[in-house]
């Protein structure tokens, strides 16, 4: 979801670094890397804390395993001769150890750090329902095997949003005023809805009613057995997702950053460059996309952002395997390992996200000083 | 008053701000309306009805007005009651507590479509000794179609449509199709007057028999009705204020105290702000979509508690460092100092000289803010976490969705909800980016 941004500005006065560009960013590079660590070690944290607040989740995994003991008892021969209260106690007995071998004893503070460990370490432990395509009830496998899927979508619609976004609005910016550039101001306001929102739409007018295009899933079924044919058959199903994607974000886009290019356009040192008979295109790479650029950059990575939570109901709206899918599928089935684990996930695609994002803008963005994203003061 | 009227007429000059305004304004009125018409305890008593509430509602049927746009009329609800209209029923007393009860509900049929189902149901009182119906079907043509005989409990519902033998005889067709068919060309209705004969017979004195016969139409209402046989009507127009003040709710707390928060950072400086910014970048890396899904899943789904928790994460994010930024230059300005000399307390400082200045960049943030939570709001629900009591058009997306509805055809059923979200979103957008453009000088005329 795209949010409103007003046009601050972001002169901010630097000294240009004397070393190099490489070791510059690579400087910059670790410091931010080593902050958003931390930070998502927080906030991996944190969502365990949430997970698990007032113990619930314990609960729930004691009453697991005494169910499960109970169960084991009741089934076994050999046990029948017990009576009522060795029984009891011999359940009991089990009920601890196995408590014990689950660590469930230890006060919660120890074992949330063996959590965050666990987490961290992408050692999210088995689903109590979800079983992953290969078999596994590891949720690692669950999650992993998904996210190839998702990381071709959204990267795939990702990557398409943001060329296709800069280029509209350079194309705008030169015809400023025109019908078109007006519809494009006028259509800014529907990216309030997000991508999922036009994906029933667009599912409702090429699926249902034309039939031009499949519902959703990612390949047909049964999948072509020629690796080309297949590769057509997932382009195929990807066409909607992706436009769903392109469609939620770009008249937004292209509004807002053809906004920033009319404002860096009237700059003295663009009538300059125009004075000096410069060709358009050099003018605008150079002096209008260059200066710009940071900007679009950030604004992207907010979009960005908001895409990838977005995923999880495209996902689902158009039944792509994808992590979101997953996502829904263990809500529906009330798997609390499978949550917890996309939770883990997602902290680090955001994480990884605004790291890659953060590395582009050194690169964009010259002024960039060696201080851990203190970009404005 | 000369600064308001100024700003109308900047207002004037977008006339996307109007529509949006009068969007904005139309949906107050539909809240207001909604809550007035169907008290908040009857709108989730209606929602969460059951079989009981929507007994005499076809099934996932279109909303009456798709009528108009079609050549072959689909049909309407039929329902008759002799507790309603008590002329369809004679009693006639035989002696010895014995009395004929013969009831007939006669009714027109010039449809083009057959009705989704066909029902009776019976209520009687007695002591010991139940009351005997025997059912007969007659067409326009005259001919008659022995139904059933049965005996009635307190209340007895006859599933017509369900019943086999009459399904046998007629030509194997569903009941509902058999008995309305045109005897020469079944795919056709025999249009004319219907009548259902009820021969009942009561065994004692005092004891009462009544019947009604339904027959469940094609279309319903405004908006149609769902699997459930619920008027979906309800849940579009309670819809209205649960998005509204949610929306609303959620933009005003967050930006609201995401503005404080701001100020202080800047006035106090130091570790405040430190911490502050800190936090901030922890939240902006924190999912929100799943940590929601996790509150929804383990604390609690309704849309207060959600709308909490989202007005927390909303706190911290890209704003934040707006605000800040705009703080920063507040700062310096000449009354702070002047308000420091006089001996201002911060609180005073924060509240009546720092705020006050960038509320015109708020307003637009802020309207345009209500559409992110409004969606968020179906976002939950399509994902199966919406207010388990509440009807929400995010409720109505989500029970489409999981029904198949695109894949069945019932398109109004995703159509009608998806078209007020869009209209809702879109007014407050349209608003918030016309405002944005009047407020902020730079992109003022482009």
């Amino acid at each position: 979801m795209p949010k409103i941004q007003t046009a601050t500005d972001r002169a901010v006065p630097a000294k240009r670094s004397t070393s190099g560009t490489f070791a510059r960013i690579a400087r910059y590079a670790f410091v931010r890397g080593g902050t958003l660590l931390i930070t998502v070690v927080i906030g991996v944290y944190l969502a365990i804390l949430i997970a698990n607040g007032g113990g619930y989740v314990d609960q729930m995994r004691i009453g697991q395993v005494r169910e499960k003991i109970s169960l084991q008892i009741a089934g076994n021969e050999a046990l029948r001769d017990m009576t009522m209260q060795e029984r009891r106690e011999y359940e009991q007995r089990l009920v601890d150890l196995e408590i014990q071998r689950l660590g469930l004893d230890q006060p919660f503070m120890v074992r949330s750090f063996r959590y965050l460990w666990n987490g961290l370490t992408l050692n999210l432990g088995s689903a109590e329902y979800m079983i992953s395509d290969s078999g596994s009830r590891q949720v690692r496998y669950i999650l992993g095997e998904r996210l190839g899927p998702t990381l071709l979508l959204m990267a795939t619609g990702q990557l398409l949003l943001f060329f296709s976004s800069v280029f509209f609005a350079l194309f705008l910016s030169r015809r400023y005023g025109t019908v078109l550039d007006r519809i494009v101001v006028a259509m800014a306001p529907t990216s309030a809805a997000p991508a999922w929102f036009y994906g029933i739409f667009l599912i409702l007018i090429f699926a249902a009613l034309l039939g031009w295009l499949p519902f959703g899933g990612m390949v047909d079924a049964p999948p072509p057995q020629n690796p080309w044919l297949r590769a057509l058959s997932v382009l195929k199903h990807m066409v909607l997702p992706v436009a769903s994607i392109v469609i939620s974000s770009i008249f937004y886009n292209s509004y807002y950053w053809r906004t920033f290019f009319l404002i860096y356009s009237s700059e003295d040192y663009v009538d300059m460059a125009k004075a000096k008979g410069l060709p358009s295109g050099a003018i605008e790479r150079r002096y209008v996309l260059r200066p710009t650029l940071p900007t679009i950059v950030t604004s992207f990575a907010l979009t960005l952002i908001g895409l990838w939570t977005g995923a999880i109901v495209l996902e689902t709206v158009f039944g792509w395997p994808g992590i979101g899918r997953v996502t829904q599928t263990a809500i529906n089935l009330y798997d609390t390992p499978v949550i917890v684990g996309t939770v883990v996930i997602y902290a680090y695609l955001l994480g990884l996200t605004v790291f890659l994002l953060d590395i582009v803008y050194a690169i964009v963005d010259p002024r960039v000083k060696l201080g851990g994203g203190d970009r404005r003061s | 008053m000369n600064k308001i009227r100024n700003f109308f007429e900047q207002l004037r000059s977008y006339p996307s701000a109007f529509a949006g305004l009068a969007v904005i304004v139309f949906m107050v009125c539909m809240a207001i309306y909604a809550i007035i018409a169907i008290p908040y305890n009857e709108a989730v008593r209606l929602w969460r009805g059951g079989d009981n509430v929507w007994l005499e509602t076809p099934r996932n049927a279109s909303p009456a007005w798709t009528n108009y746009f079609r050549k072959d009329k689909l049909p309407e609800t039929i329902v008759l009651k002799t507790t309603e209209d008590p002329s369809l029923k004679t009693v006639v007393p035989l002696g010895g507590g014995v009395s004929v009860n013969d009831m007939v509900f006669t009714f027109d049929y010039h449809y083009d479509g057959f009705p989704s189902e066909l029902s009776m149901f019976f209520t009687s009182t007695f002591k010991s000794a139940r009351p005997n119906v025997s059912i007969k079907w007659i067409t326009p043509d005259g001919r008659e179609i022995r139904l059933t005989d049965m005996s009635i409990r307190n209340s007895e519902s006859y599933r017509i449509s369900q019943d086999n033998s009459v399904s046998r005889r007629v030509r194997g067709l569903a009941p509902e199709v058999g008995l309305f068919a045109d005897p020469n060309d079944p795919s056709k209705v025999n249009k004319g007057t219907y009548k259902v004969v009820v021969e009942g017979l009561v065994f004692e004195e005092g004891s009462t028999l009544d019947g009604s016969l339904v027959v469940y139409g094609q279309v319903h209402g405004m908006a149609g009705t769902d699997h459930r046989r619920r008027d979906i009507g309800v849940a579009l127009l309670w819809g209205t204020p649960v998005a509204l003040s949610f929306g609303l709710l959620a933009a005003v707390g967050s930006s609201l105290t995401t503005m404080l928060l701001a100020a202080a950072a800047v006035w106090f400086g130091g570790w405040v702000d430190n911490v502050i910014r800190r936090i901030n970048e922890i939240v902006m890396i924190l999912p929100t979509l799943p940590i929601l899904i996790m509150v929804g899943l383990f604390y609690s789904r309704s849309i207060w508690a959600i709308l909490g928790v989202v007005i927390l994460l909303g706190i911290f994010g890209s704003g934040i460092l707006t605000y800040r930024s705009m703080f920063l230059q507040v700062k310096e300005s000449g009354y702070i100092d002047a308000a420091r000399a006089y001996g201002a307390s911060s609180g005073r400082i924060i509240l009546r000289y720092m705020i006050p200045k960038v509320i015109p960049v708020l307003i637009p943030q802020f309207v345009a803010q209500v559409p992110n939570y409004v969606f968020l709001e179906a976002t939950l629900a399509v994902l199966g976490l919406g207010d388990p009591v509440l009807p929400t058009w995010g409720k109505l997306l989500n029970d489409a969705y999981t029904n198949g509805a695109l894949f069945t055809g019932h398109y109004y059923w995703v159509l009608e909800p998806a078209v007020l979200l869009v209209i809702t979103g879109l007014g407050f957008a349209m608003l918030g980016f016309a405002l944005d453009r009047i407020f902020n000088p730079r992109l003022r005329g482009l």
